[in-house]
């Protein structure tokens, strides 16, 4: 069925997925080394349990959770563990790295096992902690935390995210093409752990293939599934928008989607889901798009997680001359990254190349009260009037205009006209009204 | 008679609202302490925030009603707690003048920038979106949000996109400390001259890489002072301010000249 609701704001950008649309998913060959960031997932960082100079073997834990809201972490191919040190991580910052010097061996081959409809749902969380999983869409939130709602809180609808509506991603759109069959048992186990009663497949318009492959793998469910077509649009796959587009609930601000009965999972993510509960296989590996105009072969590629990022540049055939900027993830919510020795992360679904006729520089120039922003901001934000007052270090007045609800699309920047670093704003309002509210707190405490 | 109705009606009420206001001003007058305005007018008056409260007004008002010491006033500096400390009638010392430093003097000819950063012109921000452009990751950005917060102007942004602080200027509120999302202001009194410039705790040969000036932990400096003033934490070396140090040597042998003798004290000593 068609979605019934439709969003405020959003943008068209130009989604550019033709290069790796019809791509299939290649697997990458073992890099010589690895660098596992241990800070890739939202929540405290990881504790390293390896030690310099052992020898791990394939899917081996290398990290245990560092607290509650924490994932554990797993070498993805046998070698020997050369150093742990902080390292560039592909968000950007530095982060205490695991660098694994592989010697070839990866396939961890444990057998899928019987029926898993047999498990308790306990279980199956135990297994997807124990296996690292975590949101595979981009914000990388610890998945056994996610399905593990606090008393209270009824879950009724789980939402499977194959939106992927961000530009130049399609890694999203070929698994599901070519692995429909894992991605919806991924879905119906995620569904049966929260004993939700509806769950909908929701995907965009522009990958109809996607659409024939998820239906024809979902033939025979019951009454509760339905797949919802979504019209295509930025930024449909937002956890918020999705919801409201699919549901049409809408999240309260500062609330969680369990506040409305709703949990939404990325296609990849039951992937992992199904591999941890099925053969408790950790996660290891993910498909990661490499595309934009300055990489001379994009291609979809399989490859192990903390593979550096010039191995993957060098597997899609190298960088154009004119390349200008590196970018981890989509063109709109990515972040550029000053080195190629970064590994990948769990969450890393794109690596662009991008030259300089797609990255003009502008002079950013004073607001013109114009406008745009407010109508392209999905979360109804005023982002000229908030950026004025974030310039004036005025938190305050950016907190009652909820700056916090701002989930840092970047609908606004890409449309101002004025070319303000609207985004930038907003992030760094954002990490300053946190903390003065932490303050605030703490002071109420004493 | 027309006229009389509107000046006794205006009068009547004027009459009756200064009796009102003269009974509250009588009976809900707020009793202060009347030192409390001769007091703050010794204070400097900039409103810095050093001392931990509020401006000096507020900080007037705690040490009358909450007796707390008289020495915090760190731009007043001496002369102002000799002032309120015979203005309390008290005894009190001033620690010594605290002066701000800027820890790190990788300039853009020493040190490298091998990404453009074309962003908002704030060191926060910039280090929010991975760095500013700056390849050592300890090191000053330059976008001057230090200097934007110092309330006398005593922090310069060179050429070469670095933070200097100007220590005659320099009234110690640690206003830049706070606001440098490196943490590498740091505070050392007047009276010192050897100074480690780097915040730097990566490992020699990755400093190198980035920096000229980068201190490379080759313990040089710590050897010959024989760990008396000058330490290696981390793979830097981090002066003790409390341990008095005047050693040229330390400065000539230092490889990266990341040692340097600066004199911080306002006056030329003849």
């Amino acid at each position: 069925m068609r979605a019934m609701f439709r969003n405020r704001g959003g943008v068209h950008p130009a989604y550019r997925k033709w290069g790796t649309a019809g791509a299939p998913i290649e697997a990458l060959p073992l890099p010589k080394t690895l660098s596992i960031s241990l800070a890739q997932h939202i929540g405290v960082p990881s504790k390293p349990i390896a030690q310099k100079g052992q020898k791990v073997h394939a899917g081996e834990r290398i990290a245990e959770p560092g607290g509650y809201v924490s994932s554990a972490v797993h070498a993805p191919a046998s070698g020997v563990v050369k150093a742990i040190e902080e390292r560039p991580a592909v968000n950007g910052k530095y982060a205490l790295t695991v660098v694994i010097e592989t010697d070839g061996a990866m396939e961890d081959h444990r057998p899928d096992e019987a029926d898993w409809t047999r498990l308790h749902p306990k279980e199956m969380v135990d297994r997807v902690a124990q296996a690292g999983v975590i949101g595979m869409g981009g914000a990388g939130f610890p998945t056994h935390v996610k399905l593990t709602p606090p008393p209270g809180k009824t879950i009724d609808t789980l939402i499977l995210n194959g939106a992927e509506c961000e530009p130049y991603l399609t890694a999203d759109h070929r698994l599901m093409v070519e692995d429909a069959a894992r991605v919806w048992e991924g879905a119906c186990i995620l569904r049966k752990i929260l004993g939700a009663s509806h769950l909908r497949v929701a995907i965009e318009d522009n990958k109809p293939d996607a659409i024939r492959a998820m239906e024809a793998a979902m033939k025979g469910a019951d009454d509760g599934v339905a797949l919802v077509i979504l019209k295509t649009e930025y930024p449909q796959g937002a956890e918020k928008q999705l919801i409201y587009s699919v549901l049409g609930r809408q999240v309260p601000s500062g609330g969680l989607p369990m506040d409305v009965g709703a949990l939404v999972e990325n296609v990849a993510t039951a992937v992992a889901v199904r591999e941890a509960v099925v053969a408790q296989r950790p996660l290891l590996r993910r498909v990661t798009t490499v595309t934009g105009p300055g990489i001379r072969r994009p291609r979809n590629v399989l490859a192990p997680v903390g593979t550096p990022l010039q191995d993957l540049v060098d597997f899609c055939g190298g960088l154009t001359e004119d390349t200008v900027k590196i970018v981890v993830g989509g063109p709109m919510m990515g972040v550029a990254v000053a080195t190629l020795e970064a590994g990948t992360a769990k969450t890393t679904s794109g690596l662009l190349a991008l030259t300089r006729r797609v990255v003009p520089q502008y002079q950013s120039m004073p607001c013109i009260g114009c406008g745009r922003c407010v109508g392209a901001c999905p979360m109804g934000l005023m982002p000229c009037t908030l950026s004025e007052h974030l310039e004036a270090e005025d938190y305050e007045a950016a907190e009652e205009l909820n700056v916090l609800d701002c989930i840092e699309c970047g609908c606004c920047a890409y449309e101002c006209p004025a070319a303000r670093p609207l985004v930038q704003h907003m992030k760094q309002g954002k990490a300053r009204v946190a903390t003065l509210r932490r303050q605030r707190e703490s002071q109420a405490v004493k | 008679m027309g006229l009389w109705i509107p000046i006794l009606v205006i009068g009547g009420t004027g009459i009756v609202c200064g009796a009102v206001l003269a009974a509250a001003s009588r009976f809900f007058a707020v009793h202060e302490d009347p030192r409390l305005e001769a007091l703050a007018e010794l204070l400097p008056g900039i409103n810095c925030g050093a001392c931990g409260f509020a401006g000096c007004s507020e900080y007037a008002r705690a040490m009358l009603e909450k007796g707390i010491p008289v020495n915090l006033c760190k731009p007043g500096g001496h002369e102002t707690v000799s002032r309120v400390a015979s203005f309390l009638g008290v005894e009190a010392v001033a620690g010594e003048r605290q002066v701000a430093l800027v820890l790190c003097k990788g300039d853009d000819a020493a040190a490298s920038r091998s990404t453009l950063y074309n962003g908002l012109a704030d060191c926060a921000a910039a280090e929010l979106a991975g760095g500013g452009g700056k390849d050592c990751r300890f090191g000053c950005l330059g976008l001057g949000t230090c200097a934007r917060v110092c309330p006398v102007g005593a922090i310069e942004i060179t050429a070469g996109r670095l933070a200097v602080v100007h220590p005659e200027l320099c009234i110690g509120c640690r206003q830049c400390v706070a606001a440098c999302p490196r943490r590498l202001i740091k505070m050392a009194p007047e009276s010192s001259l050897i100074h480690v410039l780097c915040n730097s705790h990566d490992r020699g040969p990755l400093v190198r890489k980035v920096c000229r000036v980068g201190c490379i932990a080759c313990t040089v400096c710590v050897k010959l002072v024989n760990e008396k003033g000058i330490r290696m934490k981390n793979n830097l070396a981090v002066v003790d301010y409390e341990v008095p140090l005047d050693n040229d040597e330390v400065v000539s042998r230092c490889p990266q000249h990341t040692i340097e003798r600066r004199r911080l004290k306002k006056t030329v000593e003849v």
